[in-house]
């Protein structure tokens, strides 16, 4: 490990215009088979349209069509959505992580509708809120609700009991425990929770797009372009709805490294 | 605790209180009384109906076999850990009703990573509501007290670990506390540091003339710096013997190979061995 480490080291400080062009390599690589493969008629343009047309026209719906407006409404979703499962899930994680026996005693029921594909609760979900919005983002809520409060949980469990502590001998109330030792202490694995979480709840948006009943988002969009056989839209749409999901990924690192700036030190 | 108790304790002490009177010790003035304590853990009893008396604002070391409870024992005195029975006051008061702190072996665990230096000295002031302006008054004096030079707007992780222990100490030390417990605090450290650490605590110590109790597993340390060294048997743990450091203050290197330092550091490797010989 530490041999490749140094290595990489020594690399990095090596000429850092090749090394900052390393990741590329890979997605211009793909470009460039994709590229041939349509050109050379290895693959039937009908089906998978040469990557110079799906940009043209993927650029126009973004600028001059609607795929801005559902790429907004997706990414509104899951911002409500996201926004549910943090607010409930990292307090309630923390409680549940407090107590051993108490996350002993739910631990299963987590685990159960973690493994529980979310997907297949859409016809639960859609009796209980009908096909509007609710049922939309209640779903991918509950899905992301569930990654956040198992690790958040977690963290809470097997956070370093020092710190615990040593507040308590400076005469630190429980309240004060939870808020100034535990919750930072656990951050760290809360935000692997927010990250997981905030994938999962785009995940269930698109799929939730495309089968309870709407008329805009990202999911209705790639479904209605693969109805009406509109592919290059469709791929578009797929690249758009990556681009958005690495974003939020993204992001959410970037807000880390900000906040949690001790991880690992 | 009010603000004006704070101040008031924190109003300098004329010199240190005599030794002799430590010793002719009033009925306020009793220092540490443990009375009838009991720890049984699922091997068998840790304590049983232990008791111990230690001096008001004495230094005094905790040196014992593996697995006596050194660190247990300073866990229940200082009221961070359950004990099945038994008592503990502090000059006549529970010893919940005393100010103390307490040290750990791992400042890397201990120390808050999330927060600056400063505002790791600070946060037991930030506990007990005194505003800014009294906080920063605080740790300047502290500061100037013990001239610190350590950059505190630095985060733990950015410092060395003689300095990481040293905020820590100063975080224990920033309420004026009555009791110290310090566990094992240097033992993460190399022995140059360690050296240096031990003269720090000592010019603490010098100057607050607190009550300090001090788990060590390095009998050189546990005598350097003690009036008095507690030495314990195994389990069910017993008082080996208490010895008497009569040395002069302070205490440095040269100290370590003075012969009266030599033969009291002998003396209770003697007591150590017995008592480890006995176990088996």
């Amino acid at each position: 490990m530490k041999a490749i480490t140094a290595t990489s080291v020594k690399r990095a400080r090596r000429g850092s215009l090749a090394n900052r062009l390393q990741p590329a390599v890979g997605p211009l690589l793909l470009l460039a088979l994709w590229y041939v493969a349509a050109i050379t008629g290895l693959l039937n343009t009908r089906l998978v349209p040469a990557p110079g047309p799906t940009f043209v026209t993927t650029w126009a719906a973004l600028v001059h069509g609607t795929m801005a407006h559902d790429l907004t409404r997706t990414l509104v979703r899951v911002l409500y959505a996201f926004a549910i499962a943090a607010g409930v899930g990292v307090p309630l994680g923390i409680l549940i992580g407090a107590k051993d026996r108490v996350y002993r005693s739910v631990e299963f029921l987590i685990d159960f509708f973690r493994s529980t594909p979310s997907t297949a609760l859409f016809p639960l979900f859609m009796l209980m809120f009908g096909l509007g919005e609710e049922s939309k983002v209640g779903l991918a809520a509950f899905a992301a609700f569930l990654i956040i409060v198992f690790n958040v949980a977690y963290g809470v469990l097997n956070a370093r009991k020092t710190r615990i502590l040593a507040a308590r001998s400076m005469g630190a109330s429980t309240l004060r425990i939870f808020g100034d030792v535990i919750f930072l202490e656990t951050l760290p694995q809360t935000f692997v929770g927010l990250r997981a979480g905030v994938s999962i709840a785009l995940v269930v948006v698109v799929v939730a797009e495309m089968f309870i009943g709407g008329v805009d988002g990202m999911g209705h969009r790639i479904i209605e372009d693969q109805y009406s056989y509109n592919l290059k839209d469709m791929y578009g749409s797929l690249l758009v709805s990556g681009v958005a999901g690495y974003g939020l990924n993204y992001l959410f690192l970037l807000i880390e490294r900000h906040f949690v700036h001790w991880a690992g030190r | 605790m009010s603000q004006e108790a704070l101040q008031r304790s924190t109003a300098p002490r004329v010199g240190g209180a005599p030794r002799v009177e430590a010793a002719h010790a009033t009925s306020t003035r009793r220092g540490v009384e443990v009375r009838g304590l009991t720890k049984q853990f699922d091997d068998g009893y840790i304590y049983r109906d232990f008791d111990l008396d230690l001096r008001d604002g004495e230094f005094v070391s905790v040196f014992g076999p593996n697995g006596c409870g050194k660190s247990t024992l300073i866990n229940m005195i200082s009221g961070m850990a359950p004990m099945d029975a038994g008592s503990v006051q502090f000059n006549g008061k529970p010893i919940a009703e005393t100010r103390l702190s307490y040290v750990f072996q791992n400042y890397r665990d201990a120390l808050f990573p999330w927060m600056r230096a400063i505002g790791n000295i600070q946060y037991p002031l930030k506990l007990l509501h005194l505003d800014r302006k009294s906080r920063d008054r605080r740790v300047e004096s502290l500061l100037a007290e013990f001239d610190i030079r350590i950059d505190l707007h630095r985060y733990p992780y950015e410092l060395s670990g003689g300095q990481q222990q040293t905020i820590s100490i100063l975080r224990a030390l920033i309420t004026d506390p009555e009791i110290l417990f310090l566990d094992e605090p240097f033992s993460a450290l190399d022995y140059e540091m360690t050296l240096f650490m031990r003269e720090r605590l000592q010019h603490v110590f010098m100057k607050r003339r607190n009550t300090m109790v001090f788990v060590s597993h390095d009998l050189e340390e546990a005598v350097q710096l003690a009036d008095r060294v507690l030495l314990l048997t195994r389990p069910p743990t017993r008082v080996a013997e208490i010895v008497p450091v009569d040395l002069p203050w302070p205490r440095d290197a040269k100290t370590l190979s003075n012969p009266d330092f030599v033969a009291i550091k002998s003396h209770c490797l003697d007591v150590f061995s017995r008592e480890v010989a006995r176990g088996q």
